[in-house]
């Protein structure tokens, strides 16, 4: 199986820089980049039954919008500099889903940019970065 | 958005706020008048439900043989699957069996958080209280047995409601005894039976909606909120219509307008609330421990004695399985249209998960009210305080300043339980009337209405309308859970020998 660079993004213009850095690793290497864009969701939470109802349709939905608006950018960036990126759009908990996107793609290094939220944020619900800097089975590139 | 969706309603009850106004200015006026009026129309029909048989001296309400034998004919036909797929259950909670790449769909742990939202409510605080000071501490016995066996029941309809449910072209599903009802039985050849419980259950439903799961909560949070105010003092008295129209209001904006929000903040808190009730719970009973093995005592003698409260180990035993039947809902079929949302390729296991219900329900949070009320002593009250103040009072013995946490707690819980009763009453609404955008706004209007209603309305009214129209669902119900049990259990069994040999596995 081809090596793989996973590259992590959440449409912010961090996800652009991380883009440029992962594309610079795969053509010097010429390891498969595949493209991840995780949609927040726990299987935990307390809903509606009207949103348990249309839950479905609503899953299609933000895994179509997240391709179009998130992901797709970024693949016309990666085209441009002449790499070809695999897409791949998953809910869960960011950190989560890419460690396991890690072990299940033959991974060799991860990239996604430092989101900069607010301090305080960051204190109280920690960030995707330090969460996945803890449990991936792999090196980790944060670009601020 | 808000602001404008607000105004259209203050708008359409501009009327009714005008001339309860003046109404209340004398006092009692408005609810006394609700109250006369609809108390013979709430009484007929209870005392066709409730048709009693007297046995041993005591009149039994037929309806309650009716679940419990349900109940206890499921436990062993389905060889106590209650017990033995406890921790199973437990693992498909937790996701272990999920397929991960479903992540983003409706999880097992979604839908019963759902249902369970829908059934902890004054059934859990209200309903136990009354239940202890009608029937004695022994009743809290009783309710935990029938919790256990209605956990059966409970796995019976929340199987077939996933297993029968409409999968929609767009992606949405609804499910149902409706839907299983009418499905199921036209598979086995009695089409015609099925249509006709279908609907009859749909309009009890759409009664319970009306009655145990708006009426009640909001009579009950209501009652609470007077109780901590100052009772006859307080300035909330007489304002139950005051009460009603604004808890009406804000139920309209989320079911009617759709503000997600509000929805979103109390499937939060409500959760939140359930600990700290069950916490508090522990709390006093381990400052009473001291009391506590008199208390099991009291529970134990008076489930099993022959004369004292109101007819002894009997009216212990109507009052607890009575109770628990209207807090946990098990073969009214209503939990079955919660369920009915999970991702599965297995339906069976969304009715193993569904045994936990009853369970959470019961077993823990109504003992846990029992508990305290019994070993506070508050159960020798006699008949005079009954439902929610007797509940409070008990708390408050031991932690003073908990009927306010209570109130809270009550208000929340009666709000999540009507949201919930909304659906379900318009899901059966919409399957009488036509999925429609207009018919299902006609329902949540009336839906509205009731909640000022049940507001106003005198505890005894409320109660003897909630309980008829909610036991009336399992008439229909529990007729198709006898005619379709064999479908669940070859389902159960073939799935649990694939179990037991490997072949579903947990996901690493």
């Amino acid at each position: 199986m081809a090596e793989v660079i996973l590259l992590g993004i959440d449409g912010s213009p961090n996800s652009e820089r991380a883009a440029d850095m992962a594309a610079d690793h795969a053509k010097s290497t010429g390891r498969r980049l595949l493209v991840a864009h995780v949609i927040e969701w726990s299987p935990y939470t307390f809903n509606t039954p009207e949103e348990n109802e249309v839950r479905h349709k609503r899953r299609e939905e933000e895994i179509d919008r997240a391709e179009a608006h998130v992901v797709r950018p970024i693949v016309e960036r990666l085209k441009k500099a002449g790499v070809e990126g695999e897409i791949v759009v998953r809910h869960g908990h960011a950190g989560e889903v890419l460690s396991q996107l890690a072990r299940e793609h033959d991974v060799k290094q991860i990239y996604i940019g430092r989101i900069g939220q607010s301090r305080l944020r960051e204190l109280l619900f920690g960030s995707v970065a330090g969460s996945l800097v803890q449990i991936s089975p792999v090196p980790v590139t944060v670009v601020p | 958005m808000l602001l404008r969706l607000t105004a259209l309603l203050s708008l359409l009850f501009m009327p009714a706020l005008a001339h309860a106004q003046e109404a209340a200015a004398e006092a009692d006026g408005i609810d006394a008048a609700i109250n006369n009026a609809v108390a013979p129309i709430s009484d007929a029909i209870a005392a066709v439900i409730f048709f009693t048989v007297p046995i041993f001296g005591v009149d039994v309400p037929l309806i309650v043989f009716w679940l419990i034998i349900a109940a206890i004919i499921f436990t062993f036909y389905f060889n106590f699957v209650n017990f033995r797929a406890f921790f199973h259950a437990i693992e498909l909670i937790r996701g272990d069996y999920s397929n991960p790449k479903d992540a983003g769909e409706v999880t097992h742990f979604q839908a019963l958080a759902t249902a369970l939202s829908g059934t902890v409510g004054l059934g859990n605080i209200a309903g136990v209280a009354i239940a202890v000071s009608l029937g004695g501490p022994g009743a809290t016995f009783w309710m935990i047995v029938a919790g256990l066996f209605s956990m059966s029941s409970k796995f019976v309809e929340c199987t077939l409601g996933v297993k029968y449910r409409n999968e929609y072209p767009d992606g949405t599903v609804s499910g149902g005894p409706m839907y299983y009802l009418s499905k199921g039985l036209a598979e086995k050849g009695m089409g015609g039976l099925g249509k006709f419980l279908a609907v009859f259950f749909a309009i009890c439903c759409i009664g319970g909606a009306f009655g145990g799961g708006n009426m009640f909560q909001a009579n009950q949070s209501f009652q609470q909120l007077v109780n901590v105010t100052g009772d006859e003092a307080s300035w909330f008295a007489d304002k139950g219509w005051l009460f009603g129209l604004a808890l009406a209001i804000l139920v309209g904006v989320v079911i009617i307008g759709g503000i997600k929000s509000i929805a979103r903040v109390t499937e939060k808190v409500v959760p939140f609330m359930a600990v700290i009730y069950l916490g508090a719970g522990l709390v006093i009973i381990l400052i009473n421990i001291t009391a506590l093995p008199e208390a099991v005592m009291l529970i134990i003698t008076g489930a099993f004695s022959a004369e004292g409260v109101a007819g002894g180990a009997v009216g212990a035993m109507i009052q607890g399985i009575r109770r628990a039947a209207f807090s946990n809902e098990a073969g009214l079929g209503s939990a079955a249209i919660a369920h009915s949302a999970v991702r599965t390729n297995e339906p069976i296991t969304e009715g193993l998960v569904a045994l936990h219900e009853p369970f959470i329900d019961t077993v823990v949070i109504c003992t846990m009210t029992a508990l305290v009320i019994v070993i506070t002593g508050m159960h020798q009250t006699g008949g005079e305080i009954g439902g929610v103040e007797l509940t409070s009072m008990a708390f408050g013995q031991s932690i003073s300043w908990f009927p306010y946490v209570l109130a809270l707690a009550v208000i929340l819980f009666a709000f999540s339980t009507m949201i919930s009763w909304s659906y379900y009453g318009s899901k059966s609404w919409t399957y009488l009337f036509g999925e429609s955008r207009t018919m299902d706004l006609i329902f949540k209007f009336i839906f509205c209405v009731f909640v000022v209603l049940g507001a106003t309305m005198d505890l005894s009214a409320v109660i003897g309308f909630s309980d008829s129209m909610i036991f009336a669902m399992a008439l229909a119900n529990i007729v198709g859970l006898y005619i379709l049990a064999p479908v669940v259990k070859a389902d159960l069994d073939s799935y649990w020998s694939r179990l037991q040999t490997g072949e579903i596995r947990k996901y690493a």
